[in-house]
């Protein structure tokens, strides 16, 4: 049984495309209210392990829990797991022949069966919030990337999930739209929201996590606060990324 | 922010000569109306100095055949008509079933897979005036109690079946050139697979097709004639009529121009479309 106040529990997590194991063995517990960055080389199964534990990738092994609930059992409605988990992608995905504001109340109003009024003030309400009133009747392609991708940050938020899933939201930015877009996350931290994230920004995993995994090849190699984690790392992979990182010019 | 996209007007987007003048200046339209004007002078001096040419324009150039037949051809016209809108609105629905029937991924599905692929070799595979046929001739043949006789019913069930196969063809192309991770963004939401389909995929995918849709209507459109032979009085049958009754070729001619009338400013949209698709694609990519 999962202890009261956990967000999500995974044990044992397995996934391998045909001979390529991605993800070797997973244990990873995010507590309500945390927010926990993944980072690690590209490959190295971020990305892989946020789509199972939405259940957009079907996994080989393991178990995953969210709220106490398990969600990987048999006869469980995954239509039903992914509305408490909303994810927001690399490339943004919003749905081009919609209008922001179409994109943002499709599911409120097909999923939990909102009125069309109902579902657009509280897609209103969002988007002033994230500064994208005025934008409501333009169609995605006459967006910024950094609007782009707030106005899918949005779209997730309005599922009122329970936990937020990043999946790299700012690799694919312009470097001068990035900031936009991680204030938002900021926000969404600093309220309370748990947020599970994969990233390449190790100066914005510092400030934000509550702790930071370093994934390698397919297993959290070394998890821990940001202070102790990206400064006196344990493990010489980890270290050796960061290393990297560092002459990169990204720490 | 770099927010709004900048209309770029489509004379600075290169056109890639799908209009006949394209971008031509005043010399080059001199050129071109001469060149036009010997070609076809040249090709017109070639047929009407031709031996047989009295006799061809006799039996093909009739104006007083045409005068004659023009009117009945242009009542007649009205059965193709009806027929090709009554199988475009039922097609546009099987051809979608079949559609995403062979779209449906998954072990479980593979029945409808099936079924959808046999289906669309079937008829795809075999010549529209054999399937007119078999059913023109074949279902009042069987003799069933309460199934209609009426060849108009029959040839219109047989297009339809023949032309859903193509158009499945066409959206099944639709669906798959939307990218998965619009799927993946649906689902993520909570969407079922069959909601992704209906407000996520389709609308993406049948706008995609459009052009190529209505391509096929303009076969269809040709292909009404076929119905003539199970004995519905059509525009290709009363040409026949006209021509046998006179002895002369002429109502062909009418024939062939009704036809025309009717595609010919189909080919025109599905053009227009195809260029408007075009320039919105570049005012994306020009940002």
């Amino acid at each position: 049984m999962a202890a009261a106040g956990e967000a999500l529990r995974i044990e044992g997590l397995r996934k391998s495309y045909g001979d390529l194991a991605v993800l070797r063995g997973i244990d990873l517990t995010v507590a309500e209210h945390e927010v926990v960055c993944l980072i690690g080389a590209s490959g190295s199964g971020k990305s892989t392990l946020l789509r199972c534990i939405n259940l957009l990738e079907e996994i080989d092994a393991g178990r995953i829990w969210i709220e106490g609930v398990e969600i990987t059992g048999r006869g469980v409605n995954v239509d039903r797991v992914r509305r408490r988990i909303g994810i927001v992608f690399q490339a943004f995905n919003l749905f081009p022949h919609m209008s922001v504001l179409r994109n943002v109340t499709l599911a409120p109003r097909k999923v939990l069966g909102l009125s069309r009024a109902g579902a657009d003030e509280q897609a209103m309400e969002l988007l002033s919030r994230f500064g994208l009133a005025d934008k409501r009747a333009e169609y995605p392609d006459r967006l910024s990337g950094g609007q782009q991708q707030r106005a899918a940050i949005v779209r997730a938020l309005a599922m009122k999930p329970d936990l937020l899933l990043l999946d790299e939201i700012t690799a694919a930015l312009d470097p001068e739209l990035v900031a936009e877009v991680l204030d938002v996350i900021r926000e969404l931290a600093a309220e309370g929201m748990t947020l599970v994230i994969a990233t390449h920004e190790m100066g914005f995993a510092r400030d934000v996590a509550d702790r930071i995994c370093f994934l390698d090849e397919g297993v959290i190699l070394e998890q821990g606060p940001p202070s102790v984690l990206l400064t006196s790392p344990s493990q010489e992979r980890t270290q050796r990324f960061l290393q990297r990182v560092i002459s990169a010019g990204r720490l | 922010m770099s927010g709004v996209a900048p209309t770029t007007p489509p004379e600075l987007l290169g056109s890639r000569g799908s209009r006949l003048l394209g971008r031509m200046r005043p010399s080059g339209v001199l050129v071109a109306v001469l060149s036009t004007f010997v070609f076809f002078g040249v090709l017109g001096y070639l047929i009407v100095t031709s031996p047989g040419w009295p006799r061809v324009q006799q039996s093909f150039f009739s104006p007083e055949h045409f005068a004659t037949a023009f009117p009945d051809i242009v009542v007649a016209l009205w059965k193709n008509i009806q027929l090709f809108i009554l199988a475009e609105v039922l097609i546009l629905v099987l051809a979608l079933g079949l559609a995403v029937m062979r779209s449906l991924p998954g072990p479980v599905f593979f029945p409808l897979r099936l079924m959808s692929v046999a289906y669309i070799d079937l008829f795809r595979g075999v010549p529209s005036i054999l399937v007119v046929y078999l059913f023109g001739f074949g279902i009042p043949g069987l003799r069933l109690p309460g199934v209609t006789n009426d060849p108009f019913v029959l040839g219109l069930i047989a297009l339809v079946l023949v032309w859903s196969s193509y158009v499945a063809e066409v959206y099944r192309a639709g669906i798959e050139a939307v990218h998965p991770s619009q799927e993946a963004a649906a689902r993520s939401l909570g969407l079922s697979r069959l909601q992704g389909l209906r407000y996520v995929v389709l609308p993406q995918a049948v706008r995609r097709v459009i052009p190529p849709l209505l391509n096929d209507f303009i076969g269809l459109q040709k292909d009404t004639a076929l119905v003539s032979f199970i004995g519905v009085i059509e525009v290709f049958r009363r040409t026949q009529i006209e021509a046998g009754g006179s002895f002369n070729f002429t109502p062909y001619l009418a024939c062939g121009l009704v036809f025309l009338v009717l595609t010919i400013p189909m080919a025109r949209f599905v053009d227009w479309l195809a260029a408007r698709d075009r320039r919105r694609q570049l005012a994306g990519l020009a940002r």
